[in-house]
């Protein structure tokens, strides 16, 4: 199975703070690989690793190679451009307020020096009907976003990652802020994403994970303990610590 | 009983205290309109066009304005707000968005210092600069001095405002591949700019009325001049000069002179508040 991107030994720092003790980590290509673990223990700062967020953050440090298509993002690549390629979702929807719906979406674009107005028009509704928001704001693109509900926005959120398109999904509990039903709805379009993008998906819900993922990591105070297909992982966990997280016993 | 007694307390308390703040906030609004009521009282009956479009006419005629005060304040706090607000907003980004640097640590102690520094100091700095070199009072001097007024206080309070903007939101454009410098530029300046504008609006009503920076810079000048290398005539500087005349039609501009530098100040202020792109920050 081919490997999108491969973490070797990857280390992170936040001044003298160890937070990743060396992971390796495999992460197939249009798949969705789910990383768990409890709070604390890392599973965002990998993620933020991944597409060079980790750096931006006063006193962040890493070492070791993340391998993307076999090139290394931290050795001779720009960051702007691995970015670019590899696109997040965070927690809470965070758009941006001064800028109508239809704004929000190419902001990606616009910024990066994309002017042809019919072009951008085009990805915009093409990314907002991957997400399946097409139909619910097509008619005020222009107003702003205050009037959407929030899982509403979590998905505008993600037609904004979509529209610069990525080849990577970085989504950082992207859940954890929603009602069951918005979220239900971002997990159905996590399973459609995957065939045209490799996903990663942070979690804290254990049933999410399962739902959704293809592949599941457990990370444990900044070390990979687990790693297989979810199922794998969820009915015939091999180490003790993840068998303990996952059934909720005497963590 | 023990616990009704306490409870009783514990009411009278919050009266008492709830009483005092509003106390304090009437006796300032008292003293707030009492000043706008009087300059208002005194200034009215001489503000008419006339005011804003004629020059004073000589002691013993009637009627006659204060057009080149007028102007001369417009043209100056206009300099300072172009040299002034671009320097300060770009100072206050350095600060917020590339915070915890020495030297910005260093800027910052620095802009509180000229923030707390007497404005007659700034006058002074550009007299040797400026006045001296150029050998004449000038406008460009006054709008300078006027500029190094504002600047310091424009920074700290863009700074502020910057900070309130969350993190995610510079992290959400930043993962889009935004490069920083369009992120600070498009998204988290025009998010900000309502609080800047109104920042600068308050830093401006603090330079319009205040004639010391101007004593060694612009000086004054009592006839109608848009000539930035000469002296130029401002509303704080000829309402001391006709507030001190001994004559009763000069004490009369003064107040009505007054009533102008609050509509110039209050106009601009207002503006900033209806009229800024609005994203009120919460928190």
């Amino acid at each position: 199975m081919p490997c999108k991107i491969t973490v070797e030994n990857l280390q992170a720092w936040y001044y003298n703070k160890i937070i990743l003790n060396g992971i390796t980590l495999p992460v197939q290509a249009n798949e969705v690989t789910a990383i768990i673990g409890p709070s604390g223990c890392g599973k965002s700062t990998l993620i933020r690793c991944l597409n060079r967020m980790h750096e931006l953050t006063p006193g962040a440090r890493v070492a070791g190679r993340v391998m993307l298509d076999h090139k290394d993002i931290y050795n001779g690549s720009n960051p702007v451009e691995t970015r670019r390629k590899v696109g997040m979702v965070f927690q809470a929807p965070n758009i941006f307020p001064t800028m109508s719906i239809y704004k929000n979406v190419a902001v990606g674009l616009s910024l990066n020096g994309h002017r042809n107005k019919t072009h951008l028009a085009a990805r915009v509704e093409l990314s907002l009907q991957q997400v399946g928001l097409w139909n619910e704001v097509k008619d005020r693109l222009h107003q702003d976003a205050s009037g959407l509900s929030s899982g509403q926005l979590q998905r505008l959120c993600i037609a904004r990652v979509l529209a610069v398109d990525p080849e990577v999904l970085l989504m950082d509990e992207p859940c954890s802020s929603l009602d069951p039903i918005a979220t239900i709805k971002i997990e159905e379009l996590l399973r459609e994403l995957r065939q045209n993008y490799t996903v990663l998906l942070v979690t804290h819900n254990m049933q999410q994970a399962a739902r959704v993922s293809d592949f599941t990591a457990y990370i444990d105070q900044g070390n990979l303990i687990e790693y297989g297909s979810t199922p794998e992982v969820f009915i015939r966990p091999r180490d003790s610590r993840t068998e303990n997280y996952i059934t909720g016993r005497g963590y | 009983m023990e616990r009704f007694y306490q409870i009783d307390l514990r009411k009278i308390w919050d009266w008492l205290m709830v009483g005092l703040c509003a106390l304090s906030t009437f006796a300032l609004l008292a003293i707030l309109f009492c000043v706008l009521g009087y300059i208002a009282l005194q200034g009215i009956s001489g503000l008419s066009m006339d005011f804003f479009t004629k020059m004073p006419v000589p002691v013993g005629l009637s009627g006659g304005g204060a057009a080149h005060a007028v102007a001369g304040s417009l043209v100056m706090v206009g300099l300072a707000c172009i040299l002034g607000v671009p320097w300060g907003v770009a100072v206050g980004v350095f600060l917020a968005e590339y915070e915890g640097s020495r030297l910005g640590d260093a800027v910052r102690f620095t802009a509180d210092v000229l923030t707390g520094m007497p404005s007659i100091t700034a006058g002074i700095f550009i007299y040797t600069l400026v006045v001296v070199e150029m050998q004449s009072f000038s406008a460009l001097a006054g709008g300078l001095a006027l500029s190094i007024v504002i600047m310091p206080v424009v920074a700290r309070n863009t700074e502020e405002i910057l900070r309130l903007i969350p993190r995610s939101m510079r992290e959400a454009a930043l993962a889009l591949g935004i490069p920083e410098w369009r992120v600070i530029l498009h998204i988290v300046l025009p998010t900000a700019a309502r609080g800047i504008g109104i920042g600068v609006t308050l830093a401006l009503a603090g330079i319009a009325g205040d004639p010391v920076p101007l004593f060694f810079t612009a000086l004054n000048n009592h006839y109608w001049s848009l000539n930035i290398t000469q002296p130029m005539a401002s509303l704080p500087m000829e309402i001391f000069r006709y507030a001190t005349a001994p004559f009763a039609a000069g004490h009369k501009l003064a107040w009505t002179g007054s009533i102008a530098l609050i509509g110039l100040v209050i106009i601009p202020m207002l503006a900033a508040r209806i009229l800024m792109p609005g994203y009120k920050i919460r928190r």
